[in-house]
């Protein structure tokens, strides 16, 4: 390509991988100060090469591709290491360089006092460069490598604290759940392969934009439903967002950027590359709208009767992917990645913001012995509230924009859509206020002597807010338009008011419950009867799971394949082998005599016959 | 060099059978190690004595190439071989070779 410059992309990848090679290594016997300035300044280095690259490239009205070598050959099919940047992950680029800067430097600070400072940076390092990986590849494959990198990322710092059972198990979970989506993936993978001949993402968009709409299902539609099985396992939705709430097992910092700014909206990042594919796919788009309405409702409910700070986050990380699904579905994909914008600001700054409090109440994290922290953590009390706001979707911060361009986009595809969509919203702005009422309001429950975090914590959380507060004025759809087609942007004003009414709705109840009648949330529970039952049950999801797959796959294991497959059949061959071998060496065991002469006549009687054979057949020609 | 061809190929063969004869011979009826020891440097050498009477005769140095190699290989053989009946004997205080028959079973 002319006129390119080369701008180093691989560096991007490099610097968290050194980072994470030295810590991973060497790291235990560096002082924490060291490994700290060397998991941040990684990260750091590679926000800076992202904003240099971004400088130089300009308006970006083409893909910079850069191609190193060729990594698979297979007869016609050819897969290179290749990265590329265009307008879509430009922004992904800076959100995951960004924020991931600023959790760095929190988590330097948030786990000072933990076992393992090295082995977690080497992770969170490693972490990075997957992500970057993921965003940067050209081809569907390397994609696919940063899509299970980040995978084994999110599952070795899940299960962080693997001394306690229930970080292994949240682990497994999500590394389990995971891979029912990863199989999706790998299988629309397979499917681009043998009908476009290629993975390179450019050749595959181009051959996809020449085809027809597929009406009625096709090769399109299937490759573009896999893609969505895959995005589902990564990005939580229904019916995969189980092992999401469970992976708040791991440290916050983790929570905050792997299970809320990045990594769980790696598959809003692939559906919204894969655009031409489903802009082709209108069914695929029809069930893409509808598993995030069905995931941004019942996460939304099944928030409101958590009582772990940390759990009605991470309900709310669910609700709002399913959002980020909805504009997807509906065709807005600029609304839905400026909606991954703007979460990884409020939702980052919620997790540290609750990491905070629960740094400062030594590890509570439940939210019924909380309460009255407004004026003991008050910088973690005005920046979590910022962040409540924000999410809430109150004018004019973050939340609000992207969450009214969702709408509205919602609004001109099916009104429904809409209005269930307001009613989340209002759902959403009473369980994150109904979190910071019962933490920050009333009379403080807890038994610990709380006090305010350190500079190196609550300076990303400053930064944070103002990003949450101004960070619906980033141009990001603008910045998208070309590369999807235009979406009539209905600018009703009755429709956001209504939207920000509900949202305004939702902050009222919870103050009325949670502050001005504390206590009273038990007598509306217990009169909503069975309904509240099911939500605090999380509709029993987990529990269905276990019923229909788990419990016959552990049955199944033990009565076929441990007491069938692994006592009969492969302990049976190998004593079977046994007894084989040893028949035979007894039978030879009589030629052993141990007589060195013996052996020696064998030998000569041996060379005999040999030669007897020999002459008898004519010698050797 | 008309006197060694003088000599035909065939007594350096038999020559070489028999010392070889004689070598296993004496590998296989004589219990002394050390014998049997000699017993088998014998043979290697009647090997080699038909390498060179071979190579002389076919006029290619290949033979005597492989009679170095025997060499070598006899000679690394009798170190570790004399310091192997060395520490048996110091061991057992015997050197009859049906003696020494521990691995039987």
């Amino acid at each position: 390509m002319p006129n390119q410059p080369d701008l180093q992309l691989w560096l991007i990848l490099f610097f968290p991988l050194l980072g994470a090679l030295i810590n991973g290594t060497i790291g235990r016997r560096l002082s924490k100060g060291v490994i700290g300035t060397i998991a941040i300044g990684s990260v750091a280095l590679s926000f800076l090469w992202v904003a240099r690259a971004l400088s130089e490239l300009g308006q970006l009205d083409s893909p910079h591709i850069e191609r190193y070598f060729n990594w698979i050959t297979s007869g016609d099919l050819k897969i290179g290491f290749d990265l590329s940047i265009d307008r879509l992950s430009s922004i992904m680029l800076l959100v995951v360089t960004g924020v991931g800067t600023l959790i760095h430097v929190y988590a330097v600070g948030y786990m000072d006092h933990e076992e393992g400072f090295w082995r977690f940076f080497s992770y969170l390092n490693l972490f990075m460069f997957f992500m970057l990986i993921l965003v940067l590849a050209q081809n569907f494959l390397l994609l696919f490598v940063g899509w299970e990198g980040v995978g084994l990322c999110s599952y070795l710092l899940i299960g962080f604290y693997f001394l306690e059972k229930f970080a292994g198990d949240a682990a497994k979970k999500a590394f389990i759940v995971n891979r029912i989506g990863d199989f999706g993936f790998s299988l629309a993978m397979l499917l681009i392969v043998v009908h476009f001949g290629s993975l390179d993402m450019t050749e595959v968009f181009e051959a996809a934009r020449k085809m027809p709409i597929e009406a009625s299902g096709g090769v399109l539609t299937t490759v573009a439903l896999l893609l969505v099985v895959g995005a589902c396992g990564k990005s939580a939705q229904v019916p995969l967002y189980v092992w999401l709430p469970d992976a708040m097992a791991g440290p916050t910092p983790v929570s905050a950027l792997i299970h809320a700014a990045t990594m769980v909206t790696a598959g809003v990042y692939v559906v919204a590359r894969s655009s031409e594919v489903f802009l082709k796919a209108p069914i695929a788009m029809e069930v893409v709208a509808v598993i995030g309405l069905i995931t941004a409702v019942v996460a939304a409910l099944i928030g409101t009767a958590q009582n772990d700070i940390k759990k009605v986050f991470a309900y709310s990380t669910v609700s709002q992917l399913g959002y980020m699904f909805v504009a997807l579905g509906v065709g807005a994909f600029s609304a839905g990645i400026f909606h991954v914008v703007t979460h990884a600001f409020f939702k980052a700054l919620l997790f540290l913001g609750a990491g905070s409090v629960i740094h400062a109440l030594h590890g509570e994290q439940d939210l019924s012995k909380m309460g009255g922290l407004k004026s003991k953590i008050p910088i973690t009390y005005g920046t979590l509230m910022i962040g409540a706001v924000a999410i809430a979707g109150v004018w004019p911060f973050a939340g609000f924009h992207s969450k009214d361009a969702i709408l509205l986009a919602a609004h001109a595809h099916a009104p429904w859509m809409y209005w269930v969509g307001v009613f989340t919203a209002g759902l959403t702005a009473f369980y994150v206020f109904r979190a910071i009422f019962l933490c920050f309001f009333g009379e403080y429950r807890g038994k610990a002597h709380p006090h305010e975090s350190p500079a190196i914590m609550y300076m990303p959380l400053v930064i944070l807010a103002l990003l949450s507060v101004a960070g619906g004025y980033l141009p990001v759809m603008d910045w998208l338009a070309p590369l999807y087609p235009a979406h009539e942007e209905a600018h009703d004003l009755t429709l956001i008011m209504i939207s920000v009414a509900f949202a305004f709705g939702g902050i009222f109840m919870a103050y009325f419950v949670y502050v001005l009648n504390p206590g009273s949330a038990d007598g509306y529970a217990k009169s909503l009867g069975g309904i509240y039952r099911a939500i605090a049950g999380k509709f029993y999801v987990d529990e269905a799971y276990d019923v229909a797959i788990v419990h016959p796959i552990e049955h199944g294991s033990r009565s076929v394949l441990m007491n069938g497959v692994e006592e009969v059949v492969v302990e049976g061959g190998v004593n079977a082998t046994v007894a084989v071998s040893r028949s035979v060496g007894g039978a030879l065991r009589f030629l052993q005599a141990g007589n060195i002469r013996s052996y020696a006549l064998y030998v000569l009687l041996g060379a005999v016959i040999f030669l007897g054979v020999m002459a008898a057949g004519g010698g050797i020609r | 060099m008309p006197q060694l061809n003088a000599v035909p190929l065939s007594w350096y063969l038999m020559l070489s059978a028999i010392l070889f004869t004689l070598g296993v011979a004496g590998f296989l009826f004589r219990r002394n190690i050390i014998t049997v020891f000699m017993s088998i440097e014998l043979m290697l050498n009647a090997v080699n004595l038909s390498f060179v009477a071979f190579s002389h005769h076919l006029r290619q140095v290949d033979g005597q190439i492989f009679t170095f190699f025997v060499m070598v290989v006899a000679a690394a053989e009798a170190a570790v071989g004399l310091a192997i009946i060395l520490t048996v004997f110091k061991n057992r205080r015997t050197l009859s070779i049906d003696e020494v028959s521990s691995l039987k079973n």
